[in-house]
């Protein structure tokens, strides 16, 4: 465990806001962050490993981590919880039900929204949670404004005692730019745990009590907004539009009309409406240009103040300057820019993400595909919903994190006459196990569903980049940390011991027949696949596979393994039995394969071999 | 929109090609030549073998952190047919450095899509000035197939409004601190690169 000393106060870095957001939280005295990776939310975490005097952990889901967090903050500590917008949704109920008893220290939940579904399954706006919640929302436009609101939150959460949401997205948490920073104020020290059951026993006469609190703070933070310095107005010249707007949307109205007057909303639920209506007031026209949903317009609207948004805005994907400049030229009456394209990108092969060369998921779905006519796949959230993709096609559903057994279950018992001879698989990873699948396994088994459930353990969150968990043996900081035994907690969970089977995933003919054989068994199995993801330290190369050019026969079944290792050399035309049939004749990136040997098991005419070493240097040195 | 003294980089390529570690040194060379600096990039999926693109925009004072399309002064493509991708993203008097050097994604190996024939020839008839830049062969010759990353910032070094000594320096400090020799060699990439660029401008 390494952690360096923080640049001291007064020092210019480039930073990220996920970075910034970091340093911020250290420097307000923070003593605890719970969090769950999610792009684009995962190095907040990552980043407060590297600062002293405090706790940083990853928790198994969103709810524990706000949950955590809830409690340090009862405690009398500075807290915080960082996830990705979807996460919110797993930590909706502490939300909703501490918004009415509160916080004693600062508490910020730093949320993620992954504007331009970079990576998500939905592309839903948290200020929504705000609203519904009763709690402020901040939104800083880059990083030095996610560095100094971080620090704000801390300090309108503890003058009010509540929860804040500092609401990123994610050309804020994702671009870096020029951050001051400054000194560590020291971690909250007075006070302490009060015994109070009618404020944090949350039965229902204590829920009824804290209502009207709650509603008396809403209030209160409604008169904070309408003086609060993070809403504020930049004049301009051209006043026939008159900008409110928040988050990077201000940073892209800057940029396409400098001369038009600004109302910008750091703290931007609840909104200053009085400061809003007189900004108007001064401008032609008020246009609101918000990220992504109709939320404030519609609120300006119920307020009686006119403005123009949605009707001419999309309510989805980044409100950049290519997207507000035709936009606002239309209404303006003005002639639309119109930009002469040179080449049509949309004409180009695409370049989707791919598993890994050498990946553990590969094995999986390969056979998986060879078995596709006779299973419905569930999956999962991960790397391996990538499995959904050519050449495997072996996903059937995604849907949120933990779906993929519980959808089993409702795949199982609700099939439809044509589905009598499907079998269901459910697939998902050691992660997504942890966070929201072991209730649903229980559930599985507990209902006597008839699935398959594969696990795939590669020990790591692979797809923020690998994030440690607890069937890692490692805590946040990479030190040893108790390590949950997935065939016990199957086990245990109550599948019978029979049905449960560790298979190396590159073992293809053994996995093959391990899933036929538990797929023709009507009961819940489970076959856990162990080997590691190939971009993290346990994970071991050994000397790489080449193709006997004169042995391939050009039938292409090792390219069905999706590695993208394997190369197609030249491609011919073959007509065998009056019927045309495509040879794909095949050379290996040396470089690139881990010799794991996966592709050897799909090779008919045994034309891939391994390298020997002294071999494998002549070759790379020449290649 | 008004006309801006904003100075927009765009690199692109592939996951993994190191196309954020060259983004980074850009900035760093920008924010010592005293300009405010923005740089963005969407992760999350890109170590996935999909497309990556940085934007590094620098200048007095900078908004917006992504380059809009058409607004690119610099295209700094680390593979051909990305170069190809992201050559409308150039405003008409930008410049485009292109790695000659192919990479081919499994959608390509299996027959769904195939590659263009001549991605140069298309990027020619985009109009803009372009340097087609070998940085495969010339590190091959350096002996290191990881040194593309110092060529192609070689390359770029003189169409930047800074002293290509800053970049070269912040790419020497980056590597001599991991290993004295890595500056050297990582050194002698970059002034390779800078050759070639300066050799395919001539040719032009």
């Amino acid at each position: 465990m390494t952690i360096k000393t923080p640049p001291p106060a007064g020092t210019r870095l480039m930073m990220s806001g996920n970075e910034a957001v970091a340093r911020a939280a250290w420097e307000s005295g923070l003593a605890l962050a719970s969090a769950y990776p999610g792009t684009p939310s995962t190095e907040i975490l990552e980043e407060l490993t590297q600062y002293p005097d405090l706790s940083a952990q990853w928790a198994v889901n969103e709810k524990v981590a706000l949950e955590v967090a809830i409690g340090a903050a009862v405690a009398g500590s500075r807290s915080m919880a960082a996830m990705k917008q979807v996460g919110v949704n797993v930590a909706a109920d502490p939300l909703m039900s501490q918004s009415l008893a509160g916080v004693v220290g600062g508490l910020v939940l730093v949320v993620a929204d992954d504007v331009g579904l970079s990576s998500s399954q939905n592309e839903q706006d948290t200020r929504f949670w705000g609203r519904f919640a009763h709690i402020p929302v901040i939104e800083p436009a880059d990083a030095q404004e996610a560095y100094e609101m971080m620090k704000q939150a801390f300090e309108l959460s503890e003058k009010f005692e509540t929860i804040v949401i500092l609401r990123m997205t994610t050309r804020v948490c994702h671009v870096k730019s020029l951050v001051t920073v400054g000194e560590r104020r020291a971690k909250n020290s007075e006070g302490g745990f009060t015994y109070d059951p009618n404020r944090w026993v949350l039965v229902p006469s204590t829920a009824k009590r804290r209502l009207p609190i709650q509603a008396e703070r809403e209030k209160a933070l409604k008169a904070e907004s309408e003086k609060s310095p993070l809403n504020f107005v930049e004049p301009g010249s051209d006043k026939r539009l008159g900008f409110v707007t928040s988050g990077p949307g201000y940073l892209h109205v800057k940029e396409t009309f400098p001369d038009a007057p600004v109302m910008k909303l750091g703290l931007s639920h609840p909104a200053p409406f009085e400061a809003i209506r007189a900004f108007a007031g001064t401008v032609e026209r008020l246009v609101v240009v918000e990220e992504t949903e109709k939320i404030l317009e519609t609120e300006l609207k119920a307020e009686g103040i006119g403005c123009t948004g949605k009707d001419i805005l999309p309510s989805n994907g980044e409100l950049a300057p290519e997207i507000l400049a035709p936009a606002i030229a239309k209404l303006l009456g003005e002639p639309v820019p119109v930009r002469k394209v040179t080449h049509d990108a949309a004409t180009l092969f695409p370049r989707p993400p791919t598993m890994c060369v050498g990946c553990p998921h590969l094995g999986v779905y390969y056979t998986l595909s060879r078995l596709r006519r006779q299973v419905t796949i569930a999956g999962d959230i991960g790397c391996y919903t990538l499995g959904a993709l050519h050449p495997w096609k072996a996903l059937d559903t995604t849907t949120c994190m933990g779906a993929s057994m519980t959808m089993a279950l409702g795949l199982d018992k609700g099939r439809l006459p044509k589905d009598a001879d499907k079998s269901v698989v459910a697939v998902i990873g050691d992660s997504t196990f942890l966070h929201m699948g072991i209730q649903g396994l229980l559930n599985l088994v507990y209902n006597k569903g008839n699935a398959t459930v594969l696990i795939l353990d590669n020990h790591t969150v692979g797809m923020t980049g690998g994030q440690d968990h607890p069937g890692t043996g490692k805590d946040a900081y990479g030190m040893p940390a108790p390590k949950v035994d997935f065939m016990k907690l199957v086990e245990a969970l109550g599948v019978k011991p029979e049905r449960i089977h560790k298979v190396n995933p590159y073992m293809m003919p053994l996995l093959f027949k391990t899933l036929k054989d538990e797929m023709a068994i009507p009961e819940v199995s489970v076959i856990i696949t162990d080997q590691p993801c190939v971009l993290i330290e346990d994970h071991e190369r050994f000397a790489p596979f080449t193709v006997v050019e004169a042995d391939c026969t050009g039938c292409g079944n090792c390219l069905k393994t999706g590695c993208p290792a394997i190369l197609v050399r030249k491609r011919e035309k073959l007509v065998k039995n009056g019927k045309e049939q495509e040879l794909a004749f095949v050379d290996i990136d040396i470089s690139g394969c881990t010799g794991c040997g996966l592709c050897t098991e799909t090779c008919g005419p045994d034309a891939i071999k391994r390298m020997i070493p002294k071999a494998a240097k002549e070759v790379q040195a020449h290649g | 929109m008004a006309e801006s003294k904003i100075m927009n980089v765009l690199l692109c390529g592939i996951g993994g090609q190191g196309v954020l570690t060259a983004s980074e040194i850009l900035a760093e060379a920008a924010i010592l030549a005293g300009h405010d600096v923005k740089k963005t990039e969407v992760a999350g999926m890109a170590q996935r073998g999909g497309v990556v693109t940085s934007h590094l925009r620098f200048g007095p004072k900078v908004f917006s952190p992504a380059i809009p399309p058409g607004q690119a002064d610099v295209l700094l493509a680390f593979e051909l047919a990305e170069g190809l991708r992201w050559i409308s993203h150039l405003k008409p008097e930008g410049i485009a450095l292109v790695n000659t050097m192919r990479v081919i994604p499994p959608v390509v190996s299996t027959g769904l899509f195939s590659y263009p024939d001549d991605p140069l020839a298309d990027i020619r008839a985009a109009g803009n000035r372009m340097a087609p830049i070998d940085a495969g062969g010339i590190a091959r010759e350096l002996g290191n197939s990881r040194l593309v990353n110092s060529i192609m910032l070689g390359a770029v070094a003189d169409a930047l409004p800074f002293e290509p000594g800053a970049i070269k320096a912040c790419l020497v400090k980056r590597f001599s601190a991991k290993k004295p020799e890595l500056g050297e060699v990582n050194a002698r990439a970059f002034e390779a690169g800078r050759a070639a660029a300066l050799a395919a401008a001539k040719a032009a």
